[in-house]
């Protein structure tokens, strides 16, 4: 027994020394795999497939802006030819009418913005076009969030809670359609 | 000047004690942003500029559908194709299938749309007719800031 007991115990050791250089080296692959890329783009929800029975519903004429692009790319806002850099202004009057003007809309609840194209219709504008329109309604949700005492509308939805309803948005609703292509647009 | 050279000099040290932590944490860090690319795009997406831009904060809900001209041997580019996960789509009609099981998996799907900027809307608007029947509306079309305007 005396034998045991005389016996040194070594202490277990792990070297610690490299933990650095492994970490490092684990480090380093990790900073070249990663790519921190944010997705950024223009959100849209697109209208749920339509029934061949139930007619959409009807929007009146003049509640509805009809913007078309056509093969070339140019823009015809209403019937009138115009530029992509006008868009905005004529999808914000529309909307903020609230009946002032017969030809725009009477409420901004029912102002629908429209947008049609050709299959030959560059992408690029139709990107353009989408980046307008949802201008105008960053620009009035803007106004709206500063009437409100808020810096701006961003400022106004993060200081929402998940429950509260975004009054902003319920108040001037994007409400973008997308026209249904030609059935005898395709191949 | 004896009481210059007098003066012990104190061997400036810094402390690495805590430089494997230091790293470790930044490994962490890495570790848990990284995504490992498992796809390989096989069409050109040069993506268009916007300005009004929403950013994707939930990016497990993502779904990819890349459209834009063939990658060919040698820098050329072929016809404008439509690609989702790791197989350029052959038939058009097989993508509300595609996006229909994807739905089922996770109802929160957002499908961004990395177009080419040349492509034209034909393609698009196919596509986007097939993501309806699948059932999957919540789309975003994929852009890059447009840095020309700031």
């Amino acid at each position: 027994m005396g034998m045991l007991k005389k016996k040194q115990r070594r202490e277990a050791e792990i070297p610690t020394s490299s933990m650095a250089d492994i970490a490092f080296l684990l480090l380093i692959f990790f900073l070249v795999t990663t790519t921190i890329d944010v997705d950024t783009g223009i959100g849209m929800t697109l209208p749920p497939e339509l029934d061949e029975e139930i007619d959409p519903p009807p929007v009146k004429e003049r509640n509805l802006l009809k913007i078309l692009i056509n093969e070339q790319g140019q823009v015809l806002l209403e019937d009138l030819p115009s530029s992509v850099a006008q868009i905005r202004g004529e999808v914000r009057t529309h909307v903020t009418n609230n009946d002032v003007d017969q030809r725009y809309s009477e409420t901004p609840r029912k102002a629908v913005v429209s947008i049609k194209t050709d299959r030959q219709t560059p992408y690029n504008m139709y990107i353009q076009t989408m980046d307008e329109v949802w201008m105008a309604y960053f620009e009035i949700w803007d106004t709206e969030a500063r009437s409100l005492g808020f810096l701006n509308y961003q400022e106004y939805r993060s200081s929402l809670e998940d429950s509260k309803e975004n009054e902003i948005r319920s108040k001037w609703p994007a409400q973008i359609s997308l026209a249904e292509p030609d059935p005898g647009g395709g191949e | 000047m004896a009481h210059f050279t007098k003066k012990s000099k104190a061997k400036p040290e810094i402390s690495t004690a805590s430089l494997p932590d230091i790293i470790f944490m930044l490994l962490i860090f890495f570790m848990v942003t990284t995504v490992l690319r498992e796809q390989e795009v096989q069409v050109r997406t040069i993506l268009p500029q916007a300005e009004a831009l929403t950013k994707i904060e939930q990016k497990r809900y993502v779904s990819y559908v890349w459209m834009g001209p063939e990658k060919l041997r040698g820098n050329r580019f072929g016809e404008t194709r439509v690609q989702i996960d790791d197989a350029v789509v052959e038939d058009m009609t097989n993508i509300r299938l595609i996006m229909y099981r994807k739905l089922t998996v996770e109802p929160r799907l957002i499908v961004s749309l990395r177009v080419d900027e040349e492509s034209e809307m034909g393609i698009v608007t196919d596509v986007q007719q097939e993501l309806r029947k699948g059932g999957t509306l919540r789309i975003n079309y994929s852009s890059k800031r447009d840095i020309s305007n700031l």
